[in-house]
């Protein structure tokens, strides 16, 4: 439908075209086409916008491809009054449309307005900007272009396409052009059934979600053969596909499992290791996103040249304001606490409230802005899965910050002491081991590292005072399901829980997917208490 | 236990305001306008703007010199997002503090809970937020968007400008999702949509892992025709949604998503730059430019000293209500709340848009459609406006059990008077 009506207005443009040409021709006083084209941008309708966008491109004016870039950025303003359409450059420069000279300097006294863009304004700039890439020096501009084309099928595109092709050299841009040119072919009622059915299968060959849309989207009454040709694609396709979503499944479960991991890894110290029913881990997770917000705003302010590296500044400044915070609680509330779990459980929630409410006071109730660095933007393709950077970054962070601390707790000084701590306190404090000293630290290095989690969550969720209640739960869902006491347990518990919750979303839907998820885990912690990876031997707890 | 304790804290906040108020309130006679929204909770997030943009309504209609010649107090209460609490807070409010009206509430369910409270003790509820429709209760006044006036103008402009076939109705698993879903999916079908050309989604509060559904909704719209999500999922939950949106490279030249929950204020804490083009039907945008508009967007900025906050649709909404109740208490010559209810139908108010919205018997306004597309500055582009203000409809005309239904309570002193079978009490309370 989209596509009939891009050939209708398209017709209509080059059927006005026709028409003025002709007019032009009778009486040369008239102006030339490029004009007329402009005129369209100054009417402030979207309709008549997208007929002088197609004007624009078929007059082949060498200022077409800049205004198409200024509109899609809104930069392209006119004077309601003398109905001159000009470029705006980012530094506000105004330059004339048509000739691409300075624009006189009363015009930029005058009240401008911007010609306005909609989504079928920006597809036909996408659409149009196509034509103008194809030409490009750069053969992966060319790619894209090429590949614009082959998603918009837009038949009008096909003459740039036959004629790039044959000057084309560069192999995979040749090869992109091929499948646009197919994919238009295709669909296109008037080719020859030979071509079309050749069409098919090389369109088939691109095997991703727009060649199915091509396939797909064959007009009515095409003829049979090609029917077949396309039908037999789209099984092959679909076959390939199937393959690849049950790998998908299981990457975007592997990512969630990681975001499990790193909320959940703070807490196996704080609760797992030392026993503490901690509710206000969250808050933790919290602080570190709000930290994270602070120091880029910071950087942003005083050190702008290093604005890309603030996420990493972020990383310790987190660990230290959310670990100062948990030696802070821990020196206060919950040393006087230790061995009374439900007084732990309420005074740790209550602790909770105290700090989102305190983070509301501060900051207001609204989500805070944490960007996303560049080199964190965009996403890598793997088997036909694509997955973003910020995905991958996770998962790697979560598994590096989840060694770091296996490393700490098995072969530094304070990683003994803690554990020493844990197993037998009086015996331990009898070695001469300060253990008030290694409770107060081993809370803050959960904290800390509960913070750290908050760094990596604020590039996926809001950042608000609820950020932390929303993980709460999971977090020690995945710690009790994993075995208490034990971070290979969280490890792969983190990873069960998020890879079977994506396996179970298609099918059942997020909210019932929860459902049965959590349902299966109270299953399995009665049939084992102590979780997937029960400590074995003495475990004495204070 | 949550609950207690967050009752607990409430409590012995509000009871620190309720003193103070006690002390400053004795000096003259004043009428008590109740603010009834959350300050702390999940909700706070959305709703502490109200009671602000309340308090500077209030403070203007003082510097005027009040109503029938007394000043208007606002009396604040907090019902931290906690349900229950809602009813408990109102009752309060209605029983100790003696308010003569309450603008309150932003979730169906909070309605819902006060509701009883409302008509036990007979006062009136000023509801700002957009909602799914199906209720009309003499006690309350609904100055949001029913599904008429915002979800079936959305689907029907997707339709024209953009020749929509293929629908993803993406909710939060709640009452108000629930409904208008049903709603469009009566609305679709009667407009000749294939069941299999619409996909209904429903996610939990709070959703943040969006991969899979963001990977289906491209599958599905992968089948050739042009697809658009029709989202109605709320609060918290859309910037992650958007962000996948944004990572798994979805466009709104591609797929384009029109919300009803996502304005200025929920824009305000997301980069906005992949999201331009993705659409939100409303009945105000900040960027409308009127004069009146302009003239509330400045005192808004100069009351919160902040020259960045942004409005939205439900502060214009309380903007229309609370000038419609002084004029009917000025009409009414009183504040007593049956002689308020009666006054309020036909009040007119002229709206920042740029038009005069009016009461109805049904207890809705009739309030102009705008449909707008994300700029990068996390404003919004009106690219399409009704011509005339759309009237709010209590009861769908798309669903069976309530297509009969007919709120008037000027005439006919019913919130559901069936059509059918000429009695008041057809259907629902």
């Amino acid at each position: 439908m989209a596509s009939i009506r891009n050939r209708a207005s398209a017709l209509a443009a080059l059927l006005v075209l026709l028409g003025l040409t002709f007019s032009g021709a009778l009486s040369p006083a008239v102006a030339d086409p490029l004009d007329d084209a402009l005129a369209g941008f100054t009417a402030d309708k979207y309709d008549d916008t997208e007929k002088a966008i197609q004007g624009v491109v078929a007059t082949g004016a060498p200022t077409g491809k800049a205004i198409l870039d200024a509109l899609a950025a809104g930069r392209l303003v006119f004077d309601p009054e003398s109905k001159t359409v000009l470029l705006k450059d980012a530094a506000g420069k105004l330059t004339l449309a048509k000739t691409g000279e300075a624009a006189p300097a009363e015009l930029a006294s005058r009240p401008l307005k911007t010609v306005r863009a909609n989504n079928r304004v920006r597809r036909a700039v996408e659409a149009a900007s196509g034509a103008f890439e194809l030409q490009d020096p750069n053969p992966k501009k060319r790619i894209d272009a090429a590949r614009a084309v082959f998603k918009s099928r837009d038949p009008a595109a096909l003459k740039a396409i036959e004629t790039a092709l044959a000057t084309e050299r560069d192999a995979g841009a040749k090869e992109a052009l091929q499948q646009a040119r197919a994919a238009i072919l295709l669909g296109k009622a008037d080719a020859p059934e030979a071509d079309r059915i050749a069409a098919a299968d090389l369109v088939a060959g691109v095997g991703d979600q727009d060649a199915l849309a091509a396939l797909r989207s064959l007009p009515a009454g095409s003829p049979q053969a090609v029917k077949n040709a396309a039908d037999a694609g789209i099984a092959s396709i679909e076959r390939w596909l199937s393959v690849a979503n049950a790998f998908q499944d299981v990457t975007f479960g592997v990512a969630l499992g990681s975001v499990l991991l790193l909320a959940a890894i703070g807490l196996a110290i704080t609760f797992g290791v030392m026993g503490v029913i901690n509710m206000a881990h969250g808050e933790m997770v919290m602080i570190g996103a709000y930290t994270t917000f602070l120091t880029q705003r910071l950087i942003h302010t005083y050190l702008p040249a290093i604005d890309g590296a603030s996420l990493i500044v972020a990383i310790p400044a987190a660990f230290i304001v959310a670990g100062a915070i948990g030696v802070m609680i821990e020196r206060t509330v919950i040393r006087f606490l230790y061995g009374r779990p439900l007084e732990t459980l309420l005074a740790t929630w209550g602790v909770s409230l105290i700090l989102q409410q305190a983070v509301r006071s501060i900051f207001g109730p609204t989500n805070q802005p944490v960007s996303t660095p560049d080199w964190l933007q965009g996403s890598v393709s793997l088997m036909g899965v694509s997955l973003n950077w910020n995905r991958v970054a996770i998962v790697l962070f979560a598994l590096g910050v989840f060694f770091a601390l296996l490393l700490l707790l098995k072969r530094t000084s304070l990683g003994l002491k803690v554990r020493a701590v844990t197993q037998n306190r009086r015996m331990a404090a009898s070695m001469g081991i300060r253990t008030p000293w290694v409770d107060a630290m081993t809370f803050g290095l959960g904290s800390g590292v509960a913070g750290i989690a908050g760094v990596a969550l604020s590039q996926i969720d809001n950042v608000s005072p609820n950020l932390g209640q929303s993980y709460i739960i999971d977090s020690f869902l995945v710690v009790v399901f994993g075995g208490v006491g034990n971070l290979w347990g969280t490890l792969v518990g983190a990873m069960s829980i998020g890879v079977a919750n994506k396996l179970l979303e298609p099918w059942a839907g997020a909210v019932l997917g929860k459902i049965i998820l959590l349902v299966a885990i109270i299953l399995f912690i009665q049939k084992k208490p102590r979780g997937l990876f029960a400590l074995k031997g003495r475990f004495v707890d204070a | 236990m949550r609950n207690v304790i967050r009752g607990a804290l409430a409590a012995g906040a509000l009871a620190a305001a309720v003193f103070a108020g006690a002390a400053s309130a004795q000096a003259q006679e004043t009428v008590k306008v109740g603010i009834l929204h959350s300050l702390s909770g999940t909700m706070a997030i959305s709703e502490t703007t109200l009671k602000d943009a309340m308090l500077m309504l209030i403070d203007e209609q003082n510097k005027k010199g009040g109503v029938l010649g007394k000043k208007l107090e606002p009396v604040v209460v907090d019902p931290a997002s906690n349900w229950p609490l809602f009813a408990e807070k109102a009752r309060e409010l209605i029983s100790n503090q003696k308010v003569s009206v309450v603008f309150g509430c932003w979730t169906s369910v909070s309605r819902k809970s006060v509701l009883p409270v409302f008509k036990e003790l007979n006062s009136i509820l000023f509801y700002p937020v957009q909602y799914e429709g199906e209720e009309s209760e003499r006690n309350v006044f609904y100055t949001g968007a029913a599904p008429n006036q915002q979800a079936i103008p959305a689907v029907d402009y997707l339709m024209k400008e953009e020749s929509v076939q293929r629908w993803v109705l993406a909710g939060t698993d709640y009452v108000y999702p629930r409904t208008t879903n049903k709603i469009l999916e009566a609305y679709l079908r009667a407009k000749g949509v294939a069941q299999e050309d619409i996909m209904i989604n429903y996610t939990p509060f709070g959703h943040s892992d969006w991969q899979t559904i963001v990977s289906d909704i491209k599958k599905f719209g992968s089948a050739g025709k042009k697809t658009a999500v029709v989202s109605t999922i709320n609060g918290d939950a859309n910037v992650p949604f958007y962000k996948e949106l944004g990572n798994q490279g979805v466009k709104a030249t591609d797929i384009p998503v029109v919300a009803f929950s996502v304005g200025e204020e929920e824009l305000a804490g997301i980069d906005t730059k992949p999201l331009v083009g993705h659409l939100a039907a409303w009945n105000y945008f900040e960027s409308v430019d009127t004069p009146e508009n302009k003239a509330f967007i400045d005192a808004w900025k100069a009351f919160t000293k902040n020259p960045k906050r942004v409005t939205n649709d439900p502060m214009e909404a309380h903007y229309i209500g609370f000038n419609m109740w002084v004029k009917a208490v000025e009409k009414a010559k009183s504040t007593d709340p049956d002689k308020v209810i009666d006054a309020l139908p036909g009040i007119e108010q002229a709206n920042l848009t740029g038009g005069v919205s009016k009461m109805l018997p049904n207890h809705h306004i009739t309030k102009p459609v705008l449909i707008g597309e994300i700029r990068e500055d996390g404003q919004f582009d009106v690219v399409e406006k009704t011509p005339d203000l759309v009237p709010g409809d209590a009861w769908s005309d798309f669903l069976p059990g309530s297509k009969d239904l007919e709120a008037d309570w000027v005439e006919k002193k019913c919130g559901n008077f069936n059509t059918k079978t000429g009695k008041c009490g057809g259907q629902g309370s």
